[in-house]
């Protein structure tokens, strides 16, 4: 079996509002193996973002905190880490890749500073040391010329460039874990299908794990092995990533699914989940996604389903009532 | 970045020439007779009438407009009317105790604020950053020539650590400065703070974080160096402000600057001095925002001098 790299247990975030406190993040346990790629789906607003933040200990400038859980990093629970500790974790043991490259990057500073800041921060290295694995770790991005790209600001580069810097600053230190939010959303699809290409190839190498936080599916079905699906804070489906497409069981991950557009598929309206994601300070009482499910009966909306297995699997896990029905009803659909 | 210093500086010779213009036609909107002042009150009208036409007020406006352009070419700025001294000779012995009032009040007020601002936004909503926008309230909101007289009256007065007017030592520094630089601190920390809280909410500010570096470095050299580029941009137009705030600080005060010379000259309509000081400061202002725009291209790498 597989090393474990990351443990999530239980994880709750919650942000603190006016009056009340919200829960963006409501139990939410999975893991990653080393040289596992896990992707992380979900609409906009079902806590992707706050979950990945939560593990690297960055909501500090949100008015977010996690409340419960444990964040295992080989075994070292992060969350009881002190500031200082965590601060040596960051960037050395597991660093993240952004959504958006081009503001991402400090539009002051030339990028081997921003490049070697980390390098020089983590390990014993002078400054041409430095700049020697600055230079290395941009040519392993595929950056064809480094030493320009080093002297470059970042407004010099294009959207593609900034994001293989941001790649190559999250690698410079060689972390384990790698959390990449989006990161290739604000790419266009021959860059991104490179970028992707590049992680995969980075993962192979060093066989680190990686978290990969998106909504295209597409992406996720070429680079993951496993999948989880959130939705309102909660997990509500976790299955490999081959069974999960070829047989969604969730009312919700059955509609993200027949939500993708397919080339020649005739269907003239592209179907679509009715409603949208429900307020952080309005939830249902039952199961979140009842109000929007077809399938969903009185239990869904007065009890909320616990995330548990699929009777006769030891992978996929499932939060829902009537997924019975579901599948009956994708079936027949 | 030379080619572009000396574009800047041509184009500013359009501007001289247009400010002249209206220094000179202005000061001759001021209601009061420059001829009857150094005639003295008790002059007959023949005896203004010699004067006047001594002083050249006789001729028409435009004629006279010229002979001070030409005066302006070749540094003649003509004589004083209440001393009869050269306006150069006037002038720069006044020079050093204002720039030196200027230069105090904008470091103390540059340090100060810019300190306030950063710490304010980074302890947004706790006690430090409501003293902090308290002070900076005050120091907007106090006249500097009530500030003034309270700081004399505490410390010249009461406590007797410093003189209260004068310039006898560098002590007699510290009470202008603090008051001409009161409004300046203020408006810098209140500018920095803003610019800090919206700095600090941008993406490369966690980009920072998430590399692991320590709060005092992600606050300083991202988040900071980005809201530097609008602060030096305040801070060049309050050096501005500082110099027409001397005329009040240094009556206040009773330090023979410019900005004294100015009240003095204007009360004796000694209009030669009024112009030149005018000049200088309107020559002041362009330079400073010269300066202002070369070192935003320093800090902001987007500005390409080319």
């Amino acid at each position: 079996m597989a090393e474990k790299l990351l443990e999530v247990k239980n994880l709750r975030t919650e942000f603190k509002r006016e009056k009340s406190t919200v829960t963006a993040v409501n139990d939410v346990s999975f893991s990653i193996d080393k040289g596992e790629v896990l992707g992380l789906v979900g609409e906009s607003g079902c806590g992707k973002s706050v979950t990945s933040l939560s593990i690297m200990g960055l909501l500090l400038d949100t008015s977010g905190k996690v409340t419960n859980g444990e964040v295992l990093l080989d075994g070292q629970d992060l969350l009881k880490l002190s500031k200082k500790e965590m601060r040596s974790i960051r960037g050395r043991k597991m660093s993240m890749i952004f959504q958006n490259p081009m503001s991402s990057l400090n539009p002051c500073m030339r990028v081997e500073r921003q490049i070697t800041e980390a390098i020089l921060l983590h390990n014993k290295f002078s400054k041409e040391q430095a700049h020697k694995r600055a230079y290395d770790v941009l040519k392993s991005v595929g950056i064809p010329d480094p030493d320009t790209t080093l002297r470059s600001y970042p407004h010099q580069l294009s959207g593609g460039m900034s994001q293989r810097v941001m790649i190559a600053m999250a690698l410079s230190c060689e972390p384990d874990l790698m959390i990449a939010d989006e990161p290739t959303t604000a790419l266009d699809v021959t860059i991104q299908a490179q970028i992707l290409e590049l992680m995969l190839q980075i993962k192979e190498e060093r066989n680190s794990g990686i978290l990969l936080i998106t909504h295209d599916l597409g992406v996720v079905a070429e680079m993951c092995s496993r999948v989880i699906v959130m939705y309102a804070g909660r997990i509500v489906e976790e299955a490999p990533v081959k069974e999960l497409f070829a047989d969604p069981i969730h009312p919700y991950t059955n509609g993200l699914i027949a939500s993708v557009p397919k080339i020649g598929s005739g269907v003239k309206k592209l179907p679509a989940i009715p409603g949208s994601v429900p307020d952080l300070s309005v939830m249902p009482k039952g199961c979140k996604f009842a109000p929007r499910c077809k399938y969903a009966t009185e239990k869904c909306r007065q009890e909320e389903p616990k995330l548990q297995y699929l009777p006769g699997s030891t992978t996929r896990k499932i939060r829902c009532h009537v997924f019975n029905r579901a599948k009956e009803g994708g079936e027949q659909a | 970045m030379g080619r572009y210093c000396i574009k800047r500086i041509l184009s500013a010779i359009p501007l001289l020439l247009a400010i002249s213009f209206f220094i000179f036609m202005y000061i001759h909107l001021i209601p009061g007779d420059p001829a009857r002042m150094q005639a003295g009150m008790d002059a007959t009208a023949e005896e203004v009438e010699v004067i006047r036409e001594q002083l050249g007020l006789n001729k028409p406006l435009l004629t006279q407009y010229v002979d001070y352009m030409k005066g302006l070419f070749t540094g003649d700025l003509g004589n004083s009317l209440k001393n009869g001294a050269t306006v150069w000779d006037t002038i720069i012995p006044r020079f050093k105790p204002t720039i030196m009032l200027t230069i105090c009040s904008i470091i103390w007020a540059t340090i100060v604020g810019v300190a306030l601002g950063i710490i304010s936004a980074v302890c947004r909503g706790k006690a430090m950053d409501y003293i902090g926008m308290l002070i900076a309230i005050s120091g907007i909101s106090v006249p500097s020539f009530w500030l003034g007289l309270m700081l004399i009256q505490w410390f010249s007065v009461g406590l007797g650590w410093l003189p209260t007017s004068g310039l006898d030592s560098w002590k007699s520094y510290i009470l202008p400065s603090l008051t001409l630089g009161a409004g300046t601190m203020a408006i810098l920390a209140r500018f920095t703070r803003s610019s800090m809280l919206e700095s600090m909410r941008e993406d490369y500010v966690r980009t920072a974080r998430a590399k692991g570096l320590g709060e005092f470095f992600v606050i300083m050299r991202h988040a900071f160096k980005n809201s530097l580029i609008q602060v030096v941009t305040v801070t060049g137009l309050q050096i501005g402000g500082l110099l027409s705030g001397s005329v009040l600080v240094e009556t206040v005060f009773s330090i023979p600057g410019l900005g004294r010379l100015l009240v003095d000259s204007i009360n004796y309509r000694d209009y030669k001095v009024v112009q030149a000081l005018l000049l200088f400061f309107a020559v002041e202002y362009i330079v400073v925002n010269l300066i202002v725009d070369l070192l935003y291209g320093v800090l902001n790498p987007k500005v390409r001098y080319d």
